[in-house]
């Protein structure tokens, strides 16, 4: 039987081997749009300031997507208390500070607190439901999201709070456009932890060790892997970028509340699936395609003001899934057995 | 005399159902036994309750350690390799990836493990960066077996490694297993359906029935057992 050869798959064929890889729908997409920022950026200076602070706010909305997709990974849920997590850290630093610690020796004390914090939220509230239904363990995420913010709001109230101010207020002005040092200083925080987190899980043997654990557990502990302890660790790590996020995003929201993750879960959420929910660098390209996106869309789209932020980003959610169900990272499962 | 590794009246249970009603075989150091049986005989309930990857009852001794209570993270570590059915490559990562994670309980440099196993799988080098689940059928038993040497086992407990392969894949693989044994000193514990191949590899066997030991002995005599000729060997 002869196999039909589409005319976009006889031209890849002909490509050398590096740039096979490149020359689909996604990465091409990817690259059109990163041309098409640059150059509005080079042609208009409100452009390029939106186009920075959507990358900030997409970089937070990327942590916390990773946060989930780290977890959905690994337990197969999605853990809807992730962003009442971030808050709940978000608290913490607030107390240190106010206990008299600097920002930053705040800022990573918290992420040592919020490890531990998630470490011990899979062992005690996770592991005991794990093996009896995925419906059993988002409804525990669920209860977890609800009792967090309870005891948030019980400890500190549900008045707003006043952290200072990790970066400095000062605007940069490159050629006449202006960069918020807020907005770098997020973008770099972000990104940092973000690839710090990627070179442990790609390149040490604990990260392998978490990979295997995540993907096929009974395999993992053939080979010695201790899968619960794996499982334990990653739920860690992802409540230290769900920190990440939180302490981000209350610079931008200039206050802490109880609610400051709620609306940045949803966003996050988006992200996730935008990105495909099993891959990781695909939360990360979701979460900042739709803040910049976001930003760009309120910049030059009269009718979309904040109020209809959310639902826009999730029309264009659903547009994406119609198009491609698997999340532009997702991949279509094709293996030999 | 005493084996590296001893059953004594072993049982185990998939919930209500008893999968092992005491099983007891003994592998020595350096040699390849070979389990057979029908299926639902025990044969790989019988690897799983050694390797802990199933609650078993009775006595189990590994280099005269009590197996009993262990589970598969701890087996490993005493140095069981166990390659189950379906092979448990990791599909997902990389051919090199499988190979340190086989490596897994080992501290330092596993490169001279590594380059060991390559001697024997040499077209690994060439692929180690490709995903093990886009190898076919007959690599990826050959990376199982890679990744369970790669640890330096003292007992491999191999789970019908022809199963699903090509009969010129499963010569192929049986040799390499024959030369580990030969070469490196490998214990091997094999569980087999096919009875000619599994007879011929290993020095004795045990034949499973409905979860007992129902024959026991080295391969010659089994090959020449009139019961064995006809219900595993067809003639």
């Amino acid at each position: 039987m002869a196999t039909v050869e589409t005319r976009p798959a006889r031209l890849r064929r002909d490509l050398p081997q590096w740039l096979r890889a490149l020359v689909r729908p996604v990465p091409l997409g990817l690259a059109a749009a990163c041309v098409f920022l640059v150059v509005g950026s080079l042609l208009s200076n409100d452009f390029a300031q939106q186009t920075v602070a959507g990358l900030a706010q997409g970089t937070i909305f990327g942590s916390l997507a990773l946060a989930l997709v780290l977890i959905y990974r690994a337990t197969e849920v999605i853990n809807f208390a992730q962003g009442e997590m971030a808050m709940a850290t978000t608290y913490v630093a607030y107390q240190l500070i106010s206990w008299g610690l600097s920002y930053w020796e705040a800022f990573f004390a918290t992420l040592v607190v919020a490890f531990v914090f998630g470490v011990v939220v899979q062992v005690v509230f996770i592991r005991p439901v794990q093996h009896t239904s995925v419906i059993a363990v988002v409804i525990v995420t669920v209860g977890l999201f609800i009792l967090i913010d309870g005891l948030v709001t019980w400890k500190w109230g549900a008045d707003l709070k006043f952290m200072p101010a990790p970066f400095g207020k000062t605007v940069y002005h490159v050629g006449g456009v202006a960069f918020a040092q807020q907005d770098l200083g997020t973008l770099l925080v972000s990104v940092l932890s973000v690839l710090l987190l990627w070179a442990l899980f790609r390149f040490t043997k604990l990260g392998l060790a978490m990979r295997a654990a995540a993907l096929r557990p009974a395999s993992a502990r053939l080979v010695g892997v201790r899968v619960d302890r794996m499982l334990a660790i990653g739920w860690g790590f992802a409540a230290v970028l769900g920190a990440v996020a939180g302490l981000m995003a209350e610079p931008a929201q200039y206050v802490l509340q109880p609610s400051l993750m709620q609306p940045i879960l949803l966003y996050a959420f988006a992200a996730a699936v935008l990105g495909g929910l099993e891959s990781p660098a695909g939360a990360v390209v979701g979460g900042i395609a739709l803040g910049v996106f976001l930003n760009l869309v309120g910049q030059y789209v009269g009718f979309v003001t904040s109020e209809l932020r959310l639902p826009f980003a999730f029309a264009v959610l659903l547009v994406v899934l119609l198009v491609k169900p698997a999340g532009l990272f997702g991949r279509a499962r094709v293996r030999r057995v | 005399m005493s084996g590296l590794l001893e059953l004594r009246d072993v049982e185990a249970h998939y919930g209500p159902v008893q999968a092992l009603r005491g099983v007891s075989l003994e592998v020595e150091e350096g040699t390849i036994v070979a389990v057979l049986g029908a299926n639902g005989a025990g044969k790989t309930t019988t690897l799983r309750a050694i390797s802990g990857t199933v609650r078993r009852t009775g006595e189990l001794r590994f280099a005269g350690q009590e197996l009993g209570r262990l589970g598969p993270e701890d087996t490993a570590r005493l140095g069981i390799a166990h390659v189950p059915e379906g092979r448990g490559t990791f599909a997902e990562l990389t051919v090199w990836e499988n190979l340190r994670l086989g490596a897994y309980t080992r501290r330092g440099s596993i490169r001279e493990d590594v380059q060991r196993v390559l001697a024997y799988f040499p077209w690994l080098d060439d692929r180690r960066h490709q995903e093990a689940g886009t190898l076919s059928g007959g690599e990826q038993q050959m990376l199982a077996l890679a990744r369970a040497f790669v640890a330096r086992p003292r007992l491999l407990l191999l789970d019908e490694p022809s199963l699903g392969l090509a009969p010129v894949l499963v010569t192929e693989i049986f040799r390499i297993i024959r030369e580990l044994n030969e070469r490196e000193g490998l214990t091997v514990l094999v569980v087999e359906q096919n009875a000619h191949i599994a007879l011929q590899l290993a020095a004795t066997a045990y034949v499973l029935e409905v979860g007992r030991v129902a024959l026991a002995g080295p391969s010659e005599e089994l090959r020449a057992h009139e019961s064995v000729r006809k219900s595993y060997l067809g003639y």
